[in-house]
């Protein structure tokens, strides 16, 4: 796919952690940010601080873009093995920008007519004093602002910003290195991306879920905000910690998550909005304490922020694996809401929305996000904020009417809130089960009816969530060829596909749920029954939703789109998997040429040395083996010499042998 | 003063459910009377409490109150005060609770010093699950899960509030109810966390350290010239088991507290303050991104 104005230019910039990506990343995208451009970024890392592979992908456009995208149209690496592991995705017309001293082009490795621009970057920094090697990645970025045809003068602007906290030295070193960089690109003539840009020049926000959510918090009324770190909900905690005092929010890193929803709830007792964020080995530990809310009806919000898991599982990688875990949260039968918002801006309202109803109908209310969503920034237009929003703190009383009970069994199941301090009356918040004044019915004075009806009191509170509800709407045509269902944060990927879809001939249209409970049972089943195929789209290995959907409506999608490897969805992957399904192939779980290249990079960093790479790959059937092989020829990086070959199981990915040459 | 508040006032709505000659009554007693001392009315007041015989105290005191999870009372009544800092916050709950499930939290409430006070009815045995060995238990004491005697060394809660940064330590007896009064209104009234760990007699289920067990052995710290400002003292003390066992007011040191030290709360409780934001803090906070 070409590069165009609308559905964007995207860049990758690859390194190790530690080299700095993060600001050449963020430099970029704010100048384009500030020239008026839509961004979307992604950046796919791992958990430790140095070392280790990052990769960063930034879409940039002139309208809206709501995913990171396909292709790659310019890649800028920082070292040797990034470019290997890149370069082959680079698209015909693209260009690839690195430093001539520390890396060699691999033409083998590249399509055709990419550009290959090598910068003598030592040399270019050579003026401009002693220089430190984060800091060098300033002159590819220079080049790369010159192929996009950005003007300087914005990322010099930029690079003041980012860097006047710093000191002003900094920022003047970083902007001379780009401009040399700039300046290179200019007078060795380097080929332009060719797009007449029409720069909107309007100043728009660039921030990411978690950022989002956390304003949307404050907008909400959330007062108290307790959290144990942990990724990928860690910078709802930071975004909330260094905006404390303006926001007038109560910020408490706890000492564990049982913690952090055990004073959520003390908190919400207390009378404040509250709220705690954690991802799904947190929630584990909170599960117990989501029932507790329920019980002592407690309003309180929780976020789980999934990566993959079982377990600790992948701590930087995203995925949807939460959803039978959080249908699944604490023993017995309570009232909650659990809602997956389907991008950043509607992360900043699903906050402050999960607050009202959480007031309003005294439950918790849990917000499922992603890591994706979480931590991918983006561009929203200026107005997508509000601060204006309703605040809804349902029953509340000021004072104590005569005869008052918490508990109160009243025909919608909610109770009037009296708050601790109001003078008057008193009662307990209790545990176990308990009667309308609080007393608990569960050993001394058990009672049978008096149990049944408070059960159904409490869970009465649901028949009153479901009107409060936005319905999900079929997007794209009435009537098509396949149905693609997703939930939360694959919304931007799936819209795209739907296109993409359109463009090769297949008419696909697109239902999103964000309310996972209640569930708008009525509206999708009416939906649903007018698709001809239904394929559910997600995160995880099992088809967790397509199983809600079974539960909730009865119906059984005939389709599984599933990602998990840790990646969120491209666009086309969704599209190719659809075509299939309309074609009628099967879908394969074979380990793809590129898949294993990367299964053989691992090799060679566990068990070679860095001195060589993969180079061919051939795959093929082997006669004592009953599935086939892909023969991997692995070369030395400098020579390009055979140091041998690997075999990889073309079905389950076994490493099988390494033969040296 | 006729309207002063009385012990009747903070009559609960129901009888305790504790086996008779239980020492949890005597606590019972001992906080309303601190309450009465303290003159803190009943709304001001809210007793937080986990599971197990004497996490049911809030439900026999007027007062508001959680009962909560095992092991989840601390956490819960941080949270609690921390969203209203008018509130007096008592914690209520047993040796299990606190000391087992719960020791995570409680350490980390003592570093943290809010102002909590919290009691532990210590009957060194189990007792709402039926007799299995307590965290307190003595070693080689036979319970229902230790017939071969208790291997495992018992906790020191005294010891373990002094080098966890407790700014109130003190210890009490059910059956010496004036000492036990002063220690729950000394430790209301002190700003900072005090955990009072209260010997509280299972006559059912511990048949070991029963109330003659403890009149043979506890004297009154008070009366012996001690200095609750020296922490190596209290250090001593704490280590102090077998014939003679110190009780009273063992450690108490001023360090500010979390609750001063925390900025949000410098205007005032959480609970009164203004909800949400306006649009033009919210457009400083995106102009922070672009």
């Amino acid at each position: 796919m070409k590069a165009d104005q609308s559905s964007g230019v995207i860049v990758g910039i690859a390194g190790a952690a530690g080299d700095g990506l993060d600001k050449t990343g963020d430099t970029l995208a704010r100048t384009a940010s500030r020239l008026g451009l839509s961004v979307f970024a992604y950046n796919s890392y791992q958990s430790i601080i140095r070392g280790g592979h990052i990769w960063l992908r930034i879409r940039l456009a002139e309208g809206k873009v709501t995913n990171h995208g396909d292709a790659l149209h310019a890649l800028m690496v920082l070292n040797q093995d990034s470019l290997e592991r890149h370069v082959a995705e680079v698209e015909p017309g693209g260009v690839v920008f690195y430093d001539r001293d520390r890396v060699r082009p691999v033409p083998t490795l590249m399509r055709r007519e990419v550009q290959e621009f090598g910068l003598p970057v030592r040399e270019l920094a050579q003026p401009f004093g002693k220089v430190p090697a984060v800091m060098q990645n300033a002159v590819l970025l220079g080049a790369m602002l010159f192929w996009l045809e950005f003007e300087f003068a914005v990322t010099r602007e930029v690079l003041q910003d980012t860097f006047a906290h710093k000191s002003p030295e900094i920022a003047h070193q970083n902007t001379a290195l780009a401009q040399a960089g700039y300046q290179y690109a200019e007078q060795n003539a380097l080929r332009p991306v060719g797009l007449s840009w029409d720069f909107g020049r309007i100043r728009r926000p660039f921030v990411t879920g978690n950022e989002a959510l956390a304003m949307g918090a404050v907008a909400g009324g959330c007062k108290f905000y307790a959290a144990y770190p942990m990724t990928p909900a860690s910078s709802i905690l930071h975004w909330l910690v260094a905006h404390s005092e303006a926001a007038g929010v109560l910020v408490k890193q706890a000492e564990d998550e049982l913690a952090v929803i055990n004073m959520a709830i003390g908190a919400s007792l207390s009378g404040v909005r509250a709220m705690g964020g954690t991802s799904g080995g947190g929630f584990a530990l909170m599960s117990e304490a989501i029932g507790l809310a329920a019980m002592l009806e407690a309003p309180v919000v929780i976020v789980n922020s999934q990566r993959g898991g079982p377990s600790t599982g992948l701590p930087t990688k995203t995925g949807q694996e939460d959803l039978n875990q959080v249908l699944g949260a604490s023993q017995g039968d309570y009232p909650r809401i659990v809602m997956a918002p389907y991008n950043t801006r509607d992360a900043y309202y699903s906050a402050a929305e999960a607050l009202n109803l959480a007031e309003r109908f005294q439950c918790p209310v849990i917000i499922l996000s992603d890591l994706l969503l979480s931590e991918h920034p983006e561009t929203l237009e200026p107005s997508d904020l509000q601060a204006a929003l309703p605040i809804d703190r349902g029953h509340l009383l000021a004072e104590a009417p005569v005869g008052y009970k918490r508990y109160q069994m009243t025909t919608d199941g909610i109770s009037p809130r009296v708050l601790p301090g109001t003078p008057g009356t008193t009662f307990v918040a209790a545990s176990d089960e308990h009667d309308e004044e609080g007393n608990v019915i569960s050993d001394q004075f058990t009672n049978a009816p008096l149990r049944r009806k408070m059960h159904e009191k409490r869970m009465r509170k649901m028949d009153g969530v479901l009107p409060l509800l936005e319905p999900p709407c079929l997007a794209g045509p009435q009537d098509a060829e396949v149905t693609l269902v997703g939930w939360g944060s694959t919304w931007g990927a799936i819209q795209e596909a739907v296109t993409q879809l359109a463009a090769d001939g297949i008419v696909a249209n697109h239902l999103h749920l964000k309310y996972l409970i209640p569930f708008h049972r009525d509206h999708v089943r009416k939906i649903l029954s007018g698709s001809r195929q239904i394929a559910v789209v997600e995160n995880n290995i099992s088809g967790q939703f397509a199983r809600h959907l079974l539960a909730e409506t009865g119906i059984r999608p005939a389709h599984l789109i599933l990602k998990y490897d840790g990646e969120p969805f491209r666009p086309r992957e969704i599209t190719i998997q659809t075509l299939a399904i309309v074609e009628g192939k099967p879908h394969t779980l074979g380990v793809l040429e590129h898949e294993a290249r990367e299964i053989a990079y691992h090799h060679i960093r566990i068990h070679l040395d860095d001195r060589c790479r993969p180079s061919e790959l051939v795959r093929r059937a082997m006669a004592e083996q009953t599935t086939p092989v892909w023969h991997t020829t692995i070369v030395d990086r400098d020579t390009a010499a055979v140091t041998g070959t690997l075999l990889i199981d073309a079905e389950t990915g076994a490493t099988l042998q390494w033969l040296p040459a | 003063m006729s309207d002063a508040l009385k012990i009747d006032d903070f009559k609960g709505p129901v009888h305790p459910d504790w086996c008779p000659g239980c020492g949890d009554y005597g606590v019972l007693k001992a906080l309303k009377e601190a309450a009465v001392a303290l003159q803190i009315p009943p709304h001001k007041l809210m007793v937080v409490s986990g599971i197990g015989c004497s996490s049911n105290l809030p439900g026999f005191i007027n007062a508001y109150g959680a009962h909560t999870l095992h092991g989840r009372a601390v956490p819960v009544a941080s949270g609690a005060r921390l969203a209203n800092t008018d509130l007096h916050v008592v914690i209520t709950g047993g040796d299990g609770d606190g000391y087992g499930l719960g020791l995570g939290h409680l350490i980390h409430a003592m570093r943290r010093n809010l102002n909590l006070t919290y009691i532990v009815m210590d009957n060194q045995i189990y007792g709402l699950t039926t007799g299995q060995t307590s965290p307190t238990s003595m070693l080689s004491h036979r319970t229902k899960t230790t017939p071969r005697g208790n291997v495992e060394q018992p906790i020191n809660p005294i010891g373990l509030a002094l080098i966890s940064g407790a700014t109130y330590v003190a210890r009490g007896f059910s059956g010496n109810p004036k000492q036990l009064t002063e220690l729950i209104a000394g430790g209301i009234s002190h700003a900072g966390l005090a955990l009072i760990d209260v010997f509280s007699p299972c006559v059912t289920w511990n048949k070991v350290n029963t109330y003659a067990w403890f009149r043979e052995r506890v004297y009154d710290l008070s009366q012996e010239g001690h200095d609750p400002a020296n922490w190596s003292v209290a250090m001593e003390k704490a280590l102090q088991w077998g014939d003679r066992i110190p009780t009273g007011l063992i450690y108490q040191t001023y360090r500010p507290t979390y609750e001063e030290a925390e900025p949000v709360l410098g205007k005032g409780p959480l609970v009164a303050q203004d909800l949400g934001i306006n649009q033009s803090l919210l457009d400083q906070f995106l102009a922070e991104t672009m």
